[in-house]
């Protein structure tokens, strides 16, 4: 046996399968990572309408939701992590 | 517009064999799966819809009875019963070969609806080998079927592709769509360098119909003309256990397991991690 083997850090099969996943997911959604930018930034926009929000920090993106169970009806849904600086309405972003 | 026509008569079902990528095995698959259905005394219709690549009639060995095929029929320049070709080693087993020397165009999603209503009638199986690729010649495969066989490679690029075939049967208003997993390599499984039939239904998330493993007696079976399924060889075995699945019999999935060594459990252990 190739000692090379017990030292390799991931199967290839399992190399595949994680690249199946995120590749999947933005075939399923069809969504672009220019579109994303886009997404973030009017998202971004209309939420410092009402409260500052740390913008450097913020996330988008998109999941499988539920994917332990079985079905494809695992819809994708965008997740958006969104830290607020101040809650107060008339706070303008600088 | 694809299933508002199987409710005059359900005792006949509509298969259409597909896969997104070429060279996976939807025509090796679509022979056997068919001849499988014949042999188990079945009325079954394969139809070629890859015009212009036909491959399924030298698949089945029977390219040189072809007289007319399908563009004659939709054409009118034969009634359907005259493109039918009987297959003589299998009583109940018909092939509608394609035309070579046309294109995709030559035929319309609702051309092939007709043809199907009306082998309906004769038919208990009617098998729709697609063509590669989701343009019209996979609009005119699926137009006419109740149910489809997705063929996939445990490989990365016919997985993407299957995904993509099972969205747009989905948008097409399929209800039942299967999976066949073919060319599964149990050595490459076992040592961590081919993806398993549970990781591949995993990702696809449809239920599983048959997995047929990588066998040179396919290339074989090719060569002569003549399917393998029922014979006794392991890709023989896997497609006779479709085509029982396909009738509705509960057959559990071959152990391709077997034989595995002590040592390879315990290599196998370590690679999980």
């Amino acid at each position: 046996m190739n000692m090379k083997h017990f030292f390799r850090r991931k199967s290839s099969c399992q190399v595949a399968k994680d690249r199946l996943k995120i590749l999947l997911i933005s075939d399923r959604v069809n969504c672009s990572p220019e579109m994303m930018e886009l997404i973030k930034a009017d998202i971004t926009k209309v939420i410092s309408k009402y409260m500052r929000i740390d913008t450097d920090h913020m996330e988008i993106e998109i999941q499988a939701k539920g994917n332990n169970k079985g079905g494809r009806n695992k819809t994708p849904s965008l997740i958006a992590n969104i830290p607020i600086l101040d809650l107060q309405k008339n706070a303008k972003m600088p | 517009m694809e299933q508002n026509v199987s409710t005059e008569k359900k005792s006949s079902e509509v298969i259409v064999v597909t896969s997104g990528k070429g060279g996976v095995g939807k025509t090796t698959t679509s022979a056997n799966v068919g001849t499988g259905l014949a042999k188990a005394g079945c009325k079954v219709c394969l139809i070629d819809t890859d015009i212009g690549l036909r491959n399924l009639d030298v698949v089945m060995g029977l390219e040189n009875r072809i007289v007319y095929n399908l563009v004659d029929v939709v054409e009118g320049n034969c009634r359907i019963k005259q493109a039918l070709i009987r297959d003589k080693r299998h009583p109940g087993l018909y092939l509608m070969p394609s035309a070579q020397t046309r294109d995709k165009s030559a035929v319309t999603p609702g051309q092939m609806v007709k043809v199907i209503d009306h082998l309906r009638e004769q038919f208990d199986y009617i098998i729709l080998d697609c063509p590669a690729g989701i343009e019209q010649g996979f609009q005119n495969a699926i137009a006419g079927a109740d149910r489809a066989l997705v063929v996939t490679t445990p490989e990365v690029s016919a997985i993407r592709d299957a995904d993509r075939i099972i969205g747009l049967l989905e948008a097409n208003g399929f209800k039942q769509m299967d999976l066949v997993i073919n060319r599964l390599r149990m050595d490459m499984v076992r040592r961590g360098d081919m993806m398993s039939a549970d990781d591949v239904v995993d990702i696809l998330a449809i239920p599983l119909i048959g997995i047929i493993p990588d066998d040179e007696n396919v290339v074989i079976a090719t060569n002569q003309g003549e399917p393998l399924v029922g014979n006794d060889t392991p890709a023989g075995k896997a497609y006779y256990n479709v085509v029982e699945r396909l009738r509705g019999r509960e057959i559990p999935f071959l152990d391709f397991e077997k034989g595995m060594s002590f040592w390879t459990k315990v290599t196998g252990i370590f690679r999980k991690v």
